[in-house]
């Protein structure tokens, strides 16, 4: 990497040659700082225009389109296991009819806790907090 | 192609390229497989070649890889922390593959291989076996804290863990459901649209007059596909990112 600075130091040294050195580098490592100053402003700022942008029309669908899918898949899953209870242990209807309820209650789960209404996977009350010290 | 002009899914058949039969089981090389081989080609063969010459200060190639780096690196890191770097390969990857794959398929008469649910599917089996996997092989029967959480009365505690393993079970299906759901219509959209064109045009000076809405509606729709198909590809990264987390930190 060292040497693959060399031409480009040499293209640096090249427009450094009509002022003088020292100036010329602290000049740069300013700019550099301010660089990574305003680029470190930036990048959260980017990430929000982001969440902006999901306001819109085209983002809005998007939206609707997670949402829909995370809710149809948790019925569709629980119905899924629910069938399969039922061949494997004979008790049609009654897998079925207990699964597709409880997925009904995971699709809504789904949905919140995408929408962000409920706390993620293994959260809730932060005080069980201090017994999971071993993560 | 005269016939199937005005029919949408057609451009989703997947037809055997090369028929091949192993003990009863179908491997045919088919269409999907070419456009899978070459979205795999395309993506490795872009980064080695912008990345071969590495130069200090990238060129505009260079830096369209170093941007994707950059972007799944970051997310990554802010999802699942720098413990999840070590996942970088699989995500990074699995972005490429999709976001590439997306693009491809916006090229007329080429194949989407995202917009088949198996496909999708496979990818979303992939990171939940590996969250599993992981999840068992660092924290042992400790994963399975995932699906209690804390403070839920006892008595309906068998009931709030079964509804927890579904919702667990649905994210594969949830990812892969959107990425094929967002792929296959908006291609059918795309393909509907511009089959008015087609049609009415075929109907005289009037015709071709009235096709100018849809043609102009196929244009925007294009572009709405383009923003789609990056959408998603960064839907299924973060997503894959937040499963990870999942695995590194259960009961976080």
């Amino acid at each position: 990497m060292a040497d693959k600075n060399g031409p480009d130091g040499t293209g640096e040294t090249g427009r450094g040659n009509q002022h003088e050195p020292d100036i010329r580098d602290d000049d740069l490592e300013r700019r550099r700082r301010d660089l990574e100053a305003s680029l470190a402003t930036r990048r959260p700022g980017r990430l929000e225009g982001k969440d902006d942008a999901k306001a819109g029309s085209v983002a809005g669908y998007g939206q609707a389109l997670k949402l829909s899918s995370e809710f149809i898949a948790g019925v569709v899953v629980g119905a899924g296991i629910g069938w399969v209870i039922d061949r494997l242990a004979g008790t049609s209807p009654w897998g079925l009819i207990v699964f597709l309820l409880l997925g009904f209650g995971a699709g809504v789960l789904n949905v919140m806790r995408s929408a962000g209404v409920v706390a993620e996977f293994g959260q809730g009350d932060k005080s069980r907090r201090g017994q999971d010290d071993k993560k | 192609m005269a016939a199937d002009k005005v029919d949408p899914i057609h451009q989703f058949h997947i037809n055997k390229l090369i028929p091949i039969d192993i003990g009863g089981y179908d491997l045919s090389f088919t269409n999907s497989a070419l456009f899978m081989v070459a979205t795999v080609i395309v993506a490795a063969g872009f980064l080695f070649l912008t990345t071969s010459s590495r130069s200090l200060v990238p060129g505009r190639l260079q830096s369209v890889s170093e941007m994707a780096y950059e972007f799944v690196g970051n997310m990554l890191r802010d999802a699942a922390g720098t413990q999840g770097m070590k996942f970088f390969p699989l995500v990074f990857s699995l972005f490429m593959f999709v976001l590439v794959a997306n693009l491809l398929g916006l090229f007329p008469y080429f194949f989407t291989v995202t917009s088949h649910i198996i496909v999708t599917f496979g990818l979303a089996v992939l990171v939940i076996a590996t969250v599993v996997v992981y999840g068992f092989m660092k924290h042992g029967l400790g994963f399975l804290k995932l699906f209690v959480p804390h403070g839920v009365p006892v008595f309906l505690l068998p009931l709030v863990v079964l509804i927890e393993v579904i919702s667990f079970v649905s994210r594969p299906v949830s990812l892969s459901v959107r990425l094929f759901a967002n792929m296959l219509a908006g291609h059918i959209t795309l393909k509907v649209f511009s089959g008015f064109v087609v049609s009415l045009s075929a109907l005289g000076a009037v015709g071709v007059a009235g096709s100018i809405l849809p043609l102009a509606m196929a244009v925007a729709l294009t572009a709405l596909e383009l923003l789609v198909a990056f959408l998603q590809a960064y839907v299924f990264a973060v997503l894959t990112c937040m499963y990870l987390n999942d695995a590194l930190h259960p009961g976080h």
